[in-house]
């Protein structure tokens, strides 16, 4: 579960199936188990209208056989989320009223599955997420714009500009970012301890 | 007390017969300037004087909101309800003055949306006339589909054919046309936002419709104004003002408590805005609910009352006021 600080951090639920035509499920790494608990509420049927799009990671082997015995429509493994957004954009380019989206997993892909689907026209609250495993951020820098993947650290030195980040919980669902603002502006000699905050 | 808004001094400026049971309404500023900018679905308040009584009621604006030297409401005739319509219709003549309040939407255009879907039954058309100019003007991407009783009563049908052409679809009761609903409800793109205007029992079925067809509740928006009903007369303590009223058979609850002095704060006058909501201290005997505002649980729990739209019938009724 995620901790509620301030109104822009995500603040995430648990995958229930919903009323719909054709069911899309985007997921990496643990969020497959989340797919896989949410099947044994689902209706008879449910999966003959779904599409898994899975990026299994290091953490999937375990899931990609049970998520494909539930016998989706489609079912699709990336090597990664980069590989496998386009995907997303395609299904979703075409898609009628009907369709729904279940997003599960790290928060970086939720964030960036949902960026998509914001862009596709679906409100983001009629958006199922659920958050799994790893809360790695993605991060911009405000001074540089850049966005730093996958940041444990706090702070985190930005992969673009080299300006030291104090990560804030401060989120955009339009950049699928968390805000970095560097941390020792007043005198960059000054460096605090890099410490794990984002497992 | 209306919350946020002030009021307007207009004048009638035309009075138009549109058909049988419909007549057109055009307000200019008393003062000569322009009125104040609204988006399509926004409604003002009418205030109308009737010798000692006085009815405020809702109407959706349905000029162009890019023209705001006039406003223009169409009325339609209820010849069971509490008199409002038949006072604009039988008593308003274009030069009178009359006081309406300022816009307010509660029936907006969510223009994130990559189209716009409008079901509109009778009298409900009046706020897509509003928002589909709006749209037009803005290269929007709408469909309006349009249930009437009867050629002869179908309000501004015309008009919106003449504008819009194949944008608007016309179904006639009396020919067994019908909306084909789920037909509508399956083929639109996603980023689709439905809207409802109409009689309940239309808003009640689309909504149901959409929601068994995935149709997510944020893409979903529908107004109703319940017109205040008559109703046998009734006495309520105010507890914090130390009033006892009696709300008359013609009037609202909320009229009556106004009429003593008492100012609640309120924005629709229709059920829908939640405004008005007013706690029961007391009460002995039975609520009749008639807003939209409210849960069922609300309603059950004999806690809460909609004074703008709902009654009571009973031995003894102590509010918050």
């Amino acid at each position: 579960m995620t901790p509620k600080t301030i109104l822009s951090r995500p603040v995430y639920g648990t995958l229930s199936p919903q009323a719909g035509t054709h069911h899309l499920f985007v997921a990496d790494a643990e969020g497959g188990g989340a797919i896989l608990d949410m099947a044994k509420a689902a209706p008879e049927g449910f999966f003959a209208g779904a599409h898994i799009i899975y990026i299994p990671r290091e953490a999937g082997a375990a899931y990609t056989g049970p998520l494909q015995a539930l016998k989706p429509a489609q079912y699709y493994e990336g090597p990664s989320i980069a590989a496998a957004l386009p995907r997303q954009k395609q299904t979703l380019a075409p898609a009628r009223m009907g369709r729904r989206l279940y997003l599960a997993g790290t928060e970086g892909l939720i964030g960036q599955a949902m960026q998509a689907a914001l862009d596709a026209g679906i409100d983001h609250g009629s958006i199922q997420t659920e958050q799994r495993g790893s809360l790695a951020r993605r991060v911009q820098c405000v001074h540089c714009k850049g966005i730093t993947e996958d940041v444990t650290t706090q702070p985190v030195r930005c992969s673009h500009c080299g300006l030291l980040l104090f990560v804030r919980d401060h989120y955009s669902r339009r950049l699928a970012a968390f805000q970095g603002v560097c941390i020792n502006a007043e005198d960059q000699s000054e460096i605090p301890p890099i410490e794990e905050a984002f497992r | 007390m209306s919350t946020g808004a002030s009021k307007l001094d207009v004048v009638v400026s035309n009075v138009v017969p549109v058909n049988e049971l419909v007549t057109r309404f055009h307000f200019r500023r008393a003062d000569g300037g322009l009125l104040p900018t609204f988006s399509g679905g926004a409604h003002v308040i009418v205030e109308m004087r009737d010798g000692e009584r006085a009815r405020l009621n809702p109407y959706s604006l349905m000029s162009s909101p890019l023209d705001t030297s006039e406003y223009t409401i169409s009325v339609r005739r209820d010849d069971l309800g509490r008199g409002g319509s038949l006072f604009m219709h039988g008593k308003v003549r274009p030069g009178d003055r009359m006081v309406i309040s300022y816009p307010v939407n509660l029936f907006s255009l969510d223009l994130r949306a990559k189209k716009h879907l409008m079901l509109a039954g009778g009298i409900g058309i009046t706020p897509f006339l509003a928002q589909t100019a709006q749209l037009a003007a803005e290269g929007g991407n709408f469909e309006l589909h349009y249930s009437v009783r009867t050629a002869a009563l179908a309000t501004y049908a015309g008009d919106l054919r003449a504008r819009f052409g194949r944008r608007v679809s016309i179904y006639h009761d009396d020919r067994d046309e019908r909306i084909p609903l789920d037909r509508l409800l399956s083929s639109q793109p996603l980023g689709t936002h439905l809207y409802i205007c109409g009689p309940a029992g239309m808003i009640d079925w689309a909504r149901a419709r959409a929601a068994a067809l995935g149709w997510p509740a944020e893409t979903v928006h529908y107004e109703h104004f319940a017109a205040p009903q008559p109703g046998v007369p009734f006495d309520v303590t105010l507890a914090l003002s130390g009033r006892t009223i009696h709300v008359a058979e013609q009037q609202s609850l909320l009229e009556a408590i106004e009429a003593a002095g008492v100012d609640p704060p309120y924005l629709c006058r229709g059920g829908v805005c939640g405004q008005c909501e007013t706690n029961v201290i007391s009460s002995d005997g039975v609520f009749l609910h008639n807003d939209h505002w409210l849960s069922d649980e609300d309603h059950a729990s004999g806690k809460k009352i909609m004074p703008c739209v709902s009654r009571f019938a009973g031995k003894s009724l102590v509010l918050e006021r």
